[in-house]
């Protein structure tokens, strides 16, 4: 068994278009090295340069936000379903340091 | 429609404020086929009232929401009202928990987020810097709602594609759907 991951649409282009695509790993870390190096480039959308998650892209174990399973600790299963969801957001003013998710 | 001006200047100001490198046209051409992509946005009339509502009803703080539509279709016919986690008058930002449930929701109905919405409660209703960073749903219709005059909205359409804003038409018509 594997970990199924769901690739939103603004990410399909690190997957060849697909919409679902399997990893491995124990923890969230782990899966995203195991992603990255399938689909070369998605882990730093996703990840800082610090290393952390970024602040504007929404992972989700099964049903959980995985900021409250210990974020890139986080501990994942075969058969676990990982979301991938970038934040809505955005507002008149007041711009904070959330380019980088999206690659700009 | 005075966009293109006005897109390129954006543009401008986002490749100093970001690092935009390569040049870029308004219709990249692995842009989703949509429709009728870049040229109009057509919405039920009781859909509009009921985003001018929300944004009336959050007014000073920015409201946003999703209005669903079948996968391909092009028409929105669900409106889903989001809470704004950000509670801000500047800033606006989906629940994390109730964005994966009505994802999952539309998912399960064979839908797609047709248009996400949000208000300028002080500003005009274009898509500031932020919005554009922000963007990250290429096959949506961006509409916003100026709510900065208290009797009357400007509401307008915008499709974001990899940090491009193109204006649309919004048309707005009546009884596409039971609302």
């Amino acid at each position: 068994m594997a970990i199924e991951v769901r690739v939103p649409t603004i990410l399909r282009s690190y997957t060849g278009g697909s919409k679902i695509v399997e990893g491995a790993g124990d923890t969230l870390s782990g899966l995203l090295d195991d992603l990255d190096a399938k689909h070369s480039g998605l882990k730093g959308r996703l990840i800082t340069p610090e290393g952390g998650l970024h602040r504007f892209v929404n992972i989700y174990v099964n049903d959980e936000d995985v900021r409250f399973l210990g974020a890139l600790d986080a501990k994942l299963n075969d058969g676990d379903s990982i979301t991938i969801l970038p934040a809505v957001a955005g507002g008149a003013l007041g711009f904070a340091a959330a380019a980088a998710f999206f690659g700009r | 429609m005075k966009v293109y001006p006005r897109a390129r200047s954006l543009r401008r100001a986002l490749s100093s404020f970001v690092g935009f490198s390569s040049v870029r046209t308004a219709t990249p051409s692995d842009a989703r086929c949509h429709g009728n992509v870049n040229s109009v946005l057509t919405i039920d009339s009781a859909i509009v009232d009921a985003i001018v509502a929300h944004a009336r009803r959050d007014h000073p703080d920015e409201a946003c929401g999703v209005v669903a539509g079948a996968i391909g279709s092009d028409l929105p016919t669900r409106h889903i009202a989001m809470d704004n986690a950000a509670r801000s008058m500047t800033f606006y930002e989906f629940d994390s928990m109730e964005h994966l449930r009505v994802w999952r929701e539309m998912d399960d109905n064979d839908e797609e987020p047709v248009v996400i919405y949000h208000s300028h409660t002080a500003t005009e209703a274009y898509p500031s810097r932020t919005d554009v960073s922000f963007a990250g749903e290429p096959g949506a219709h961006y509409l916003l709602v100026s709510t900065r005059e208290p009797d009357a909205e400007e509401i307008r359409s915008f499709r974001i594609v990899d940090g491009v804003v193109t204006e649309e038409k919004v048309n707005i018509v009546d009884a596409t759907v039971d609302a």
